[in-house]
């Protein structure tokens, strides 16, 4: 028996993410008296399969199979649904991003396994297996009891610390025989940006809302997320408005995010930007209107135009950088 | 060509969620909407009927819910649905849900099915995928376009820092997100007139086990005032953020 995560890799690189999924279970496997084997898909090298060791994987298994090389849900499924047999996984933890989204729901239905979906804690108890989950677009939490034998979780992104433990893991390079027919995706086109900084991970997001009055206002925002080694995101108006790329959208229908400083400039706070938005650990709210919903939720708001107040903040940052 | 879209019956994303007991949703006062990405989905599905008159024939709705929800289901009529099916039972977990609606797309034949990324009350994205495996055909998630050209259909997938042009064989299930349509559609007036008229199939549930049960829900805890710092003074802001925060 033993805890499986799908670690999922992005160019041959695993991230943060994939450590707290292994975090995260090493917690469950402590709490089972189990141990957490990682699963790999991919073209992964040696060195980086083992960094999956230091945070608690003691076995790794890794598939590289050129058929495996765009996602196909259903062959994917097929593979981490095997694997877990073979172990005879008890829990199954994935990330709850677009990938364990996609995988997650078909696994539960092969192997009738309960999913606790985007949890963001450890189960309060493993008897009556009770996870915590955020529900109704964060306005409330729910505990919820997993009743079959298999459990899946998708863990929300960032909601768990990377915890370190040094762990010496074998790596298994596993040759996996695929059903070919399953695979059915036939990807006919990729555009992709790389070397950009996602918005899910990054640490500091610095966020603009229609206070920002024009797009071409967005250059100190964008300086102001760089000087902070962060990422630009926007609200729903400034999206469909065509100021910024839909991918910037944050809130309920765009992206959920939850990072360290969520910075939201001239964003009055509709609350399904806050259902966006209200997991970040600390949030910051700069904007002209002092009873604006934003400051409900914000930790630290300065009252005053985006256009005055970033040039300072710029500056202050600058400054507190230098030397 | 025939278009399933799942929607689910949720409260307006604007409402303030109460609980008695802390098991049950407080529904005073609770408006009852679409849910907001099955809205979407069914919006496409419109699109995609107007623009290949010949080739889609009907979009069908579908939901799992008592009768209380036909209100919803009507919505979904006046905005263009050709027709309904409900099946007639509370909704228990995802995996109940998606074992309704596997029967329910397993008696009539449908090729493309559409469902919304997530609900807007379990926040779950579970329902379509648990669909396809149920149905054992393919599945695209994160799905952010949908288009037909000369009976051809592309299928486009958000990724991490990117998109893919993807195609499937039919029947298949689409998990839709943002980016899908522009705008939700609203009914006119002559929709919801025609609403009235139109067919709500209605199905009796198979039999079930949920696989999850809620226990019990909590409330956000209480969130300290904001603390305001001097417009003039952003140093002091940044000075906070650094040294008691750590977050920079």
């Amino acid at each position: 028996m033993s805890v499986l995560v799908y670690t999922e890799n992005w160019d041959g690189k695993f991230k943060k993410l994939s450590y707290e999924l292994l975090s995260y279970a090493s917690g469950i496997a402590g709490m089972l008296n189990s141990s957490v084997t990682a699963l790999s898909i991919g073209d992964v090298d040696t060195a980086e399969l083992e960094s999956l060791g230091k945070y608690g994987a003691s076995k790794i298994i890794s598939i590289n199979n050129e058929q495996l090389k765009g996602l196909d849900n259903q062959a994917y499924t097929a593979v981490i649904g095997d694997i877990a047999k073979k172990l005879d996984a008890k829990v199954i933890v994935l990330s709850n991003n677009n990938t364990g989204k996609a995988l997650a729901p078909r696994l539960s239905v092969k192997l009738k396994a309960g999913i606790g979906a985007g949890v963001i804690r450890l189960p309060s108890s493993t008897d009556l297996f009770t996870v915590y989950k955020r529900v109704y677009s964060g306005n409330a939490y729910a505990n919820v009891i997993i009743k079959s034998e298999i459990k899946i979780l998708t863990l929300a992104q960032n909601s768990f610390e990377v915890i370190e433990t040094g762990n010496n893991a074998t790596i298994e390079n596993l040759s996996y025989a695929l059903d070919r027919s399953l695979v059915k995706t036939d990807i006919r086109d990729v555009q992709k940006q790389s070397g950009k900084l996602l918005l899910t991970d990054a640490e500091i997001v610095v966020s603009g809302g229609r206070g920002m009055k024009s797009p071409d206002n967005w250059a100190p925002l964008a300086e102001l997320a760089e000087l902070l080694g962060g990422a630009t995101a926007c609200s729903r108006p400034v999206s469909d408005e065509g100021w910024r790329p839909h991918e910037e959208h944050t809130g309920q229908t765009g992206k959920i995010i939850a990072p360290n400083l969520y910075i939201a400039v001239g964003i009055s706070g509709a609350t399904q930007h806050i259902a966006g938005v209200s997991a970040s650990k600390c949030i910051v709210a700069i904007n002209t209107d002092k009873d604006a919903p934003i400051f409900e939720t914000a930790k630290y708001g300065i009252v005053g135009d985006a256009m005055k107040v970033l040039p300072g903040l710029i500056e202050a940052v600058k400054s507190a950088t230098a030397g | 060509m025939k278009i399933l879209v799942c929607i689910s019956n949720v409260p307006d994303t604007t409402t303030k969620v109460k609980f008695t007991d802390n098991t049950k949703l407080d529904t005073a006062g609770i408006q009852w909407v679409i849910n907001p990405w099955d809205e979407l989905s069914l919006t496409r599905a419109l699109e995609l009927k107007d623009a290949n008159p010949g080739l889609i024939e009907s979009v069908t709705v579908t939901h799992v819910g008592p009768v209380s929800s036909e209100p919803t289901i009507r919505k979904a009529l006046a905005i263009g649905a050709d027709s309904a099916i409900r099946v007639n039972a509370e909704s228990h977990d995802a995996y109940f849900v998606a074992a309704q609606l596997s029967e329910v797309i397993n008696s009539d034949n449908f090729d493309i099915i559409l469902c919304g990324i997530e609900s807007s009350d379990f926040n779950g994205s579970t329902v379509g995928g648990m669909i396809a495996e149920f149905l054992k055909y393919p599945s695209v998630s994160a799905v952010s376009g949908i288009n037909i050209e000369n009976g051809d259909i592309t299928i486009t997938r958000e990724i991490d820092g990117g998109k893919e042009l993807i195609s499937v064989p039919q029947p298949f299930v689409a998990i839709v997100q943002k980016g899908i349509v522009k705008e939700p559609r609203i009914a006119a007036m002559r929709g919801i007139m025609m609403a009235r008229s139109k067919p709500i199939k209605l199905v009796e549930p198979t039999d079930t086990e949920p696989l999850t049960e809620v226990v019990s829900y909590e409330m956000p805890p209480k969130k300290e005032t904001c603390r305001f710092i001097d417009a003039d003074k952003p140093g002091e802001l940044i000075d906070i953020l650094q040294n008691e925060e750590k977050v920079i």
